[in-house]
């Protein structure tokens, strides 16, 4: 333990920038951004399930609130969405007063209901695809055995859509972890909260941003490599087989 | 690979430096971060205006030179110096010695005190380690009062940092912030006459010390372009002799002293 925290001090010796100061800045942003965009994942999966199927519905007095959700999120940018809903509110006369404020009040709350409501919209539309394009071989056969739309969803139609929502889906993650970037404009103490920190106090946009660069590629690195594994597990019947 | 990258740059660098020198003025870009009132903020028909502005336009003129002013956020002014989109920085920049190591200041033109501000009804006469104990305080990114805050407060209190001063004013009107460290001109126009709520002056202007407040504020210049701040500096004791620079300065700030 001793000899690990001799060689970092070496590793820093002489180094104005990055002192264990910066560093820790660096941290406290990881753990911000993997908070932030992990939450805001789960969050917009456990919406999104619901909201594509009933975005594949036949009735259009069901599908459609659905459509416009997914329409204004995907139609306008997220900068503007948080925007709206970190700044705006406080617009709205006597929020303050309201039990939303303890909420409302700190900078990751709404940053975190912005991308939430972000992805949700991208992954209703990745499901929806991918529930529409279920084989209409395995929807006839499902009838054929009787079962009940509720059913056939749940035993049929859901299980292939999520497969074939994967490769779609890992992107769409990625996508989120990188435009978590903008946390930063409300305050928050993001990995690029930090590095705009560094940035403005040693100025030196070079170091603080390669290394925080560096940070995101190895974040990508695991989400692609959890992708990859969860593709080889959920779609080896896709693969071709061994003779 | 890194040395032929740092050579390659060094290249770069040598370029500019002898086409900069060769480089004759007649057209001084300025960096400005607005709004930050009163010293450079739009009025409402979009003009831009400020005690630095009028300032700046006046030892122009004097110069026989044209201004052009630029906008850029404070947190990327002194390296949008280095990469010359403009060959200037006049936006309340405090003189001290961390950004003397970046750049070259001209002699000071004004001197402003630093100072909190709060809503009146926080109940506390002075900032101390103590009464800002759980507190958010908000300052803007990368300026004096950030370093100040950081390096004194961020033990026991919430800092949250912002890229312009009108989002801090926002944020302290909404209730999120408990209190901020400002300029102390610029709380006065934006938090002590808001009509939105009461905001008072909490303890004393600060001034000191100087490892952070410095020695007023400078214009700032790339180190080689000695030639253009003395000119400024002519012009400015040029300003000041005949008493422009008191008129000037009697439309932001009244017949209130300087300090």
């Amino acid at each position: 333990m001793l000899d690990i925290s001799a060689w970092f001090n070496d590793l820093l010796a002489g180094n104005t920038i990055f002192t264990a100061d910066t560093l820790g800045y660096y941290w406290e942003g990881l753990v911000t951004t993997t908070q932030l965009v992990f939450l805001s994942l789960i969050a917009g999966l456990i919406l999104a399930v619901p909201l594509a199927i009933m975005r594949s519905s036949k009735h259009k007095w069901i599908s459609l609130p659905v459509y416009l959700f997914t329409y204004v999120f995907r139609g306008t940018p997220l900068l503007i969405q948080l925007y709206i809903i970190y700044y705006g509110v406080v617009f709205i006369d006597g929020i303050q007063e309201t039990f939303l404020w303890p909420v409302l009040r700190e900078a990751f709350y709404p940053a975190l209901i912005a991308f939430t409501l972000n992805t949700a919209a991208y992954t209703t539309e990745i499901f929806r695809g991918a529930i529409k394009a279920t084989a209409q071989g395995e929807i006839e056969a499902a009838r054929a055995y009787g079962m009940s739309p509720r059913l056939m969803m749940r035993r049929i139609i859901l299980p292939s859509a999520f497969r074939r929502a994967l490769p779609a889906y890992g992107n769409e993650v990625i996508f989120m972890l990188h435009a978590s970037a903008i946390a930063s404009v409300v305050t928050l103490m993001d990995l690029t909260g930090a590095a705009r920190f560094v940035y403005a106090r040693y100025y030196a946009p070079f170091e603080a941003f390669l290394f925080v660069a560096a940070i995101y590629l190895c974040l990508t690195f695991a989400i692609l490599f959890f992708f990859r594994y969860l593709e080889k597990k959920l779609l080896a019947h896709l693969r071709p087989q061994d003779a | 690979m890194k040395k032929l990258l740092s050579l390659s740059l060094l290249g770069l660098a040598v370029a500019a430096a002898s086409s900069a020198q060769a480089r004759d003025y007649d057209n001084v870009r300025i960096g400005v971060d607005v709004p930050y009132e009163p010293m450079e903020f739009r009025t409402a028909e979009g003009e831009l205006t400020g005690f630095d502005i009028d300032l700046g336009n006046e030892l122009c003129d004097r110069m026989g030179v044209t201004c052009e002013w630029v906008e850029q956020e404070w947190d990327g002014i002194i390296p949008g110096l280095m990469s010359r989109n403009y060959d200037a920085i006049m936006s309340s920049m405090t003189i001290n010695d961390e950004r003397r190591e970046q750049v070259l200041f001209s002699d000071p033109y004004i001197t402003m005190p630093s100072a909190w501000f709060a809503a009146s009804d926080l109940g506390i006469s002075e900032a101390t380690e103590e009464t800002l104990e759980g507190m958010t305080i908000g300052v803007q990114r990368g300026t004096l009062q950030d370093n100040y805050v950081t390096d004194n407060f961020s033990d026991v209190a919430d800092i949250s940092r912002y890229s312009t001063a009108d989002d801090m004013v926002l944020d302290m009107e909404a209730e999120r912030l408990d209190i901020v460290f400002l300029d102390f001109p610029i709380g006065q126009s934006t938090l002590l006459e808001s009509e939105e709520a009461e905001y008072v002056v909490v303890g004393e202007r600060i001034s000191e010390p100087k490892e952070y407040f410095g020695d007023g504020f400078g214009i700032a210049f790339r180190q080689r372009d000695e030639a253009l701040a003395e000119q400024f500096n002519e012009a400015l004791a040029e300003v000041q002799e005949d008493g422009t620079y008191d008129e000037i300065f009697a439309r932001y700030f009244g017949e209130e002293d300087a300090e």
